[in-house]
C-alpha cells in the first residue's frame, strides 16, 4: 500500500533530510505530546512501514490532524501530510474504524439525511442532552461546533427555484459547491453564483459528489475512491469541453486537485484533465483580475476584518488570492493573519480525545483576532469547518470571503446571508 | 610486561565463523579464547548485504553449496531467529536473461533440495509493485535478510556463556612457534590489547585462523603459505525498503543482481573484484554506477532513488592452486589441516563460504580441532538456540512498534533508527565498546538517512555525561555481564538500571565525534550526489560551521581507528579490473 509507484507519497521520505523545521511548526505537536510530531510519524515512521508486517507498527500518527502545515514548510518537499494519512488508513485497513470516523466521514449522506427534515434534525442534534450522548456513546466531543442543517432548503432546492433568474451566457463556468454548502450552508453557495454572474458567467452546477476528504482524513481509502470516481465521471466531460471548475470550499478543491489523486494512486488521464481544470473560486477570480475580467465596482465596506487564510487554502500554493481581492474593496482593513491552523483540520477537532487539542492550536488564532480590536465584528475564512470554529472559539460570527465580495458588489447582505433582491 | 594466558583453543578472529567456532567449541567442552583485532564483525561479516542464502543464487554453479545454503538456513532460522527476518526471495526473469538458465535453474533447485515455486507474476507484482514490469518469470524461495553484527554478537555472548573468554581489540602480532624446520608447531599467538595497551602470550593447544580475507596473513606469521582470493564488492544501500522480498536475478551470479530488504534500507550489490589488501581498497565510480544500472533492471526507477550509502566488502575466497577471476573462484569453504599440508602442527585455517554457512563452518572445523585434541564430542550449535530467541523472526516495524507502545518518543538518540537513550547506555555498559561505529553496529546508530547528522553529537554529549559519572563511582566496569539479546529492543532496555559506571577504555567525547563523523563520510563519499548531498550539506553547516569539528581540543588523540576511518574511500588503493 505505500509504495505503489514512484509517483506515490511512500518515495517522498527520501526527500527528507530531517532538519526538523516541520516538527518545529506542527502546531499540534506544539500542544500535546501525544503527537511525536510529522517528522517522526512522516518520513521516519514511514521507513518501518510496509506490506505484510505482523501489524501496523505505529499509533501516534492517528493524532496528526492532517493540517499541512508540514507540508508547507518542508525545505526539501516531503510529503508528510499524505503519509500519515496513508498510514491511518493501514491502521484502518487492519482494526477497522470506529462508528465516529465512519460517521464523520460521510458528510454527504449526513447531508442527505438530516436535509430531509432539518428542524427536526437540528433540534434533534442540537441539545445539551444529544451532545453528551453523542460524546459518550459515540465520542464526539458535546462542545465542538456542529453545524446546522440549513432549515430554508438545500443549496441544490435554491438554483432549482430560481432557475427562471439564473444568468444565461455564452461565458460558462461549472461550480462545485461542496457538502457543506449543499447541506448546511447554502448562502455560500448562493453568494457564489451571484458574484460568478456578476462576472457575466452562466453557472452549470452538475451533480457531484463529497470530494472525499473527510473519508480520506479518516483513513477510509476504499468509499473515498468510490467518491472520486463518481466525480470524475460527472465532472471530467466538462473539463474535456474546456470549462473551468470552481469551488468555493478550499479543501474539497484541494482534494479534487491534488489529495484524492495522490493518496489514492490515480494518476490517470482522467484524474490529470480534473485537477487541471479545478480551481478555488478566489484564486480564478483572482486570475479575472489579472486579466481585467474582474468587475471592481466595489462598494466601500467600513470595517476591520480579521482573515485566516486556512491551512487547506494554503496547501494550493497559490498565495493569498482572497485577501488580494478583499483588499481592492474600499473601506475594508483586511488583516491577515499568520496562525498556522485553527486546530479543527476537517473532522479532528470533533473527536472527543482531540477536541482540546484543536482548541489549543487554534489558540493563536482566537488571540490573534482578539488583538484587533473590540470594533471587530466578523471574520473571515475560506474554509467552513475553520469558520464554525473560529465562531467557536472567539463568538463572533465568520463569513466565507466570497460573501464579503458579493455583499461589496452589492449583491448579498452579509448580516442575514442572503442575497440581495431574491 | 607481558601477561600470559592458557587455553586449549586460540580462535582468531571475530567474524561470523571465528564466533561461531569459539561458540561450538565452548559448547563442546573446551576452553576457548577468542581474539579480535577490532570490533566483532568488522572484516567481511560486517560488510555484506545481509543475505540468508535459500541456496538458489548457487543452485546451478555450485550445487554443493546450494546444499550447504539450504541446510544451514533451516538451522539457523531456528537457533538465530531474532536475527533473521523472513522476507521470502525472489529469482527474476528479466528480458536479459531469458534463455535456458531458468529452466535448468528449475531441475537443479529439486535436485539440491532448494524449495522453489514458480508464482503467477500477478502476485508476484502485488507482492512487489516497484518489481520490473517486464519480468516474464517469477520464482519463490526461502532467502531471508540476516541482521550479520546481531547473530555474531549474540553468538558471542552464547560462547562466553558457554565459558568462552572473547577478546576484542585484541590484535595478533605473531605466532608462537615451537619446534624447529620440518616440525614446527604453533603454540598460540602474541597478542596486542588495543584498548589497554598491554601485550599477551596466549597459548593455546589448537589455534584456529579464522581471519578470512586476512588470513594468509596470518598464516605467513607461520611461514606459510595461503593464497586468499580477495574479492572486493561493493554495496549500495538505498534510503528505504524499495523491496519487501530479496531480489535476485534468475541467472549465473554476476555483478549487481541482489537485492536485499534488510533492517530499515534495501541494499543493491554486488561487485566482484581482486584487490590486493582486504583493508585498504576503494570504492571506484564505476562500481556504484553499474550497481544503480543493474539495480534498475530489478526495480526500474531505483538509480533515480536516494542512496545513502555504500561501502564494500572482501570475500575470503580460497581455491587451492586458482589464479582466475574471483567471480569464478568457488563459494565453498575449505579448512586447510596445516599439519597435513604444511607439516605444521597445532593450526587450522578455515577460510572461503558465506555468512549463511558459517556454522557449518565451525563444526566442521572444531571436528577436525576435536580430532587433534583426542575428543569425541558432538557438535551441538545446530540444536541449541542463541540468547534472545524467544522473541521471534525480525520484523521491520518492531523499533517503532516498541517506541509507540511505551510512548519513547522524547527518548530518541538517533531517530532515524529509533536508537533510545536506554539502548545507547546499556550498549555501552553491557558489551565491548570502544568506538561510536561499535554502537553503530551493536544498535544501528547512525546508519539512517541523515548518516550521523543528528545521533553523533548526541551520542557523544550521553557517553560524556556517563564517563563524568563512571569518574566519580570511580569503579571498573564489571563486564561478565555482556548481555546483547535484547540491545536492539527499545522496551526492554527501558526496564534495565540505569548503568552506574562506564569501560574505561572509551575513547575521549572529542575523538568519539571525530572518529564516527570520519567513518559516516567514507560511505558517503561515493554517491555525494542529489538527496545524499544536501543531508551531507546540512550536516557539514552542523558539525563544521556550527561546532567548528576541524578545530576540537585533542587533535593528536587516535583510537585505533582513526587511521582506518581516515582513509578515503574514493582515494584508496589499486584494483585490478572487473571480470
Amino acid at each position: 500500500m505505500f509504495t505503489e509507484s514512484w509517483q506515490s507519497v511512500g518515495p517522498s521520505l527520501d526527500e527528507c533530510i530531517k532538519c526538523n523545521i516541520c516538527t518545529a511548526y506542527c502546531p499540534v505537536a506544539a500542544v500535546t505530546d501525544r503527537f511525536p510530531g510529522p517528522k517522526y510519524a512522516g518520513p521516519q515512521a514511514q521507513r518501518f512501514r510496509e506490506n505484510g508486517q505482523p501489524h501496523a507498527p505505529d499509533r501516534s500518527v492517528d493524532y496528526c490532524s492532517g493540517c499541512r502545515v508540514c507540508n508547507e514548510v518542508c525545505p526539501t518537499g516531503v510529503k508528510i501530510a499524505e503519509l500519515n494519512a496513508r498510514a491511518r488508513a493501514q491502521m484502518v485497513a487492519e482494526q477497522g474504524i470506529p462508528l465516529r470516523n465512519r460517521l464523520l466521514g460521510r458528510n454527504e449522506l449526513l447531508g442527505k439525511l438530516g436535509s430531509l427534515a432539518p428542524r427536526l434534525a437540528n433540534l434533534g442534534l442540537h441539545n445539551h442532552v444529544s451532545r453528551v450522548m453523542a460524546e459518550k456513546v459515540v465520542g464526539i466531543a458535546r462542545e465542538a461546533p456542529l453545524p446546522r442543517f440549513s432549515e430554508e432548503g438545500t443549496f441544490g432546492s435554491w438554483m432549482k427555484r430560481t432557475a427562471g433568474e439564473r444568468l444565461r451566457s455564452d461565458r460558462k463556468v461549472v461550480y462545485f459547491h461542496g457538502c457543506a454548502t449543499m447541506y448546511y450552508e447554502p448562502f455560500v453557495g448562493k453568494a457564489t453564483v451571484v458574484v460568478l454572474e456578476h462576472l457575466g458567467y452562466e453557472v452549470i452546477v452538475p451533480p457531484q459528489n463529497c470530494c472525499g476528504l473527510p473519508l480520506l482524513s479518516n483513513g477510509e481509502f476504499g468509499a473515498a475512491r468510490r467518491y472520486h470516481e463518481g466525480n470524475l465521471h460527472k465532472l471530467v466531460p466538462y473539463a474535456q469541453q474546456g470549462y473551468e471548475i470552481v469551488g468555493s470550499s478550499t479543501s474539497c478543491t484541494l482534494t479534487l486537485k491534488e489529495e484524492a489523486p495522490e493518496l489514492l494512486d490515480m494518476f490517470d488521464e482522467e484524474s490529470e484533465e480534473l485537477k487541471l481544470a479545478v480551481w478555488d473560486v478566489f484564486e480564478w477570480l483572482r486570475e479575472r483580475y489579472r486579466q481585467g475580467e474582474l468587475p471592481t465596482d466595489f462598494k466601500p465596506l467600513p470595517m476591520v476584518l480579521p482573515y485566516h487564510p486556512p491551512c487547506q487554502y494554503r496547501a494550493h500554493r497559490v498565495g493569498r488570492p482572497a485577501a488580494e481581492l478583499l483588499a481592492l474593496i474600499p473601506g475594508l482593513d483586511v488583516r491577515v493573519s499568520t496562525a498556522r491552523c485553527c486546530g479543527i483540520a476537517g473532522t479532528y477537532g470533533y473527536k472527543r480525545e482531540k477536541y482540546q487539542i484543536g482548541m489549543d492550536v487554534g489558540a493563536e488564532l482566537f488571540e490573534f483576532v482578539r488583538e484587533q480590536g473590540r470594533e471587530v465584528r466578523m471574520t473571515a475564512c475560506d474554509s467552513e469547518t475553520c469558520r464554525w470554529q473560529l465562531e467557536h472559539g472567539t463568538g463572533l460570527p465568520s463569513r466565507h470571503p466570497i460573501e464579503v465580495l458579493a455583499a461589496a458588489y452589492g449583491l448579498y447582505d452579509l448580516e442575514r446571508r442572503e442575497p440581495r433582491g431574491v | 610486561m607481558t601477561r600470559r594466558l592458557q587455553t586449549e583453543i586460540l580462535v582468531i578472529g571475530g567474524g561470523a565463523t571465528g564466533v561461531g567456532i569459539a561458540w561450538d567449541a565452548a559448547l563442546r567442552g573446551f576452553d576457548v579464547i577468542l581474539v579480535e583485532k577490532r570490533d566483532l564483525t568488522h572484516g567481511t561479516t560486517g560488510r555484506y548485504h545481509g543475505l540468508l542464502h535459500s541456496g538458489g543464487r548457487y543452485v546451478v554453479k555450485d550445487p554443493q553449496s546450494a546444499r550447504e545454503c539450504i541446510a544451514e538456513n533451516r538451522i539457523l532460522r531456528r537457533t538465530h531467529p531474532h536475527c533473521i527476518e523472513d522476507t521470502g526471495g525472489f529469482f527474476v526473469v528479466t528480458p536479459e536473461d531469458e534463455g535456458e538458465y531458468p529452466d535448468r535453474f528449475v531441475q537443479a533447485c529439486a535436485e539440491t533440495g532448494v524449495p522453489c515455486e514458480e508464482i503467477a507474476l500477478r502476485e508476484a507484482f502485488r507482492r512487489e509493485p516497484l518489481l520490473n514490469r517486464r519480468i516474464s518469470r517469477v520464482f519463490e524461495v526461502p532467502d531471508g535478510a540476516a541482521d550479520s553484527f546481531l547473530a555474531t554478537h549474540v553468538t558471542a555472548q552464547a560462547a562466553r556463556q558457554a565459558g568462552a573468554r572473547i577478546l576484542t581489540y585484541h590484535e595478533v602480532t605473531g605466532l608462537l612457534l615451537r619446534g624447529p624446520e620440518g616440525a614446527r608447531e604453533v603454540v598460540g599467538a602474541r597478542v596486542e590489547d588495543l584498548a589497554g595497551g598491554e601485550t599477551l602470550e596466549i597459548h593455546a593447544t589448537m589455534t584456529i585462523n579464522a581471519t578470512g580475507a586476512w588470513a594468509g596473513q596470518i598464516a605467513r606469521m607461520a611461514g606459510l603459505t595461503v593464497e586468499v582470493i580477495p574479492g572486493k564488492g561493493v554495496m549500495v544501500a538505498m534510503n528505504h525498503r524499495l523491496v519487501n522480498t530479496v531480489i535476485n536475478r534468475c541467472k549465473m551470479p554476476a555483478d549487481g543482481d541482489i537485492l536485499v530488504p534488510i533492517h530499515t534500507v534495501s541494499v543493491i550489490g554486488t561487485t566482484d573484484v581482486r584487490v590486493p589488501d582486504p583493508e585498504h581498497y576503494g570504492i571506484e565510480p564505476w562500481e556504484v554506477a553499474l550497481m544503480l544500472a543493474e539495480g534498475d533492471k530489478l526495480v526500474p526507477g531505483l538509480s533515480r532513488a536516494r542512496a545513502v550509502r555504500a561501502w564494500a566488502g572482501v570475500r575470503p575466497l580460497y581455491q587451492e592452486g586458482y589464479t582466475g577471476a574471483s567471480r569464478e573462484a568457488t563459494r565453498q569453504f575449505t579448512l586447510l589441516d596445516h599439519a597435513r599440508r604444511d607439516g605444521v602442527q597445532g593450526l587450522l585455517t578455515i577460510i572461503g563460504g558465506k555468512w549463511t554457512t558459517f556454522r557449518l563452518m565451525a563444526e566442521k572445523t572444531v571436528d577436525k580441532a576435536c580430532e587433534y585434541l583426542g575428543t569425541r564430542q558432538p557438535c551441538q550449535t545446530a540444536t541449541t538456540q542463541v540468547p534472545g530467541a524467544e522473541q521471534g523472526h525480525y520484523w521491520l516495524g518492531h523499533r517503532l512498534h516498541e517506541v509507540e507502545e511505551h510512548e519513547l518518543h522524547g527518548d530518541l538518540v538517533c531517530e532515524c533508527e529509533l536508537v533510545t537513550r536506554a539502548m545507547l547506555e546499556n550498549a555501552v555498559y553491557r558489551n565491548p565498546t570502544l568506538t561510536l561505529d561499535d554502537l553503530r553496529r551493536d544498535l544501528r546508530l547512525g546508519m539512517g538517512p541523515c548518516q550521523g547528522g543528528f545521533c553523533t553529537y548526541r551520542a557523544v554529549g550521553i557517553l560524556h555525561e556517563m564517563r563524568e559519572r563512571a569518574g566519580e563511582a570511580g569503579g571498573e566496569v564489571d563486564r561478565s555481564d555482556w548481555e546483547v539479546a535484547y540491545m536492539q529492543s527499545p522496551a526492554h532496555n527501558r526496564s534495565l538500571p540505569p548503568p552506574s559506571s562506564l569501560p574505561l577504555a572509551l575513547s575521549s567525547p572529542n575523538l568519539l565525534l571525530r572518529d564516527f563523523l570520519q567513518e559516516r563520510w567514507k560511505g558517503v563519499r561515493p554517491i555525494l550526489w542529489g538527496r545524499q548531498l544536501k543531508q551531507e550539506m546540512l550536516d557539514s553547516l552542523i558539525y563544521l560551521s556550527l561546532m567548528n569539528v576541524d578545530h576540537l581540543p585533542d587533535a593528536g588523540l587516535t583510537s585505533p581507528m582513526t587511521a582506518f576511518y581516515e582513509q578515503d574511500a574514493g582515494d584508496v588503493g589499486e584494483t585490478e579490473a572487473g571480470v
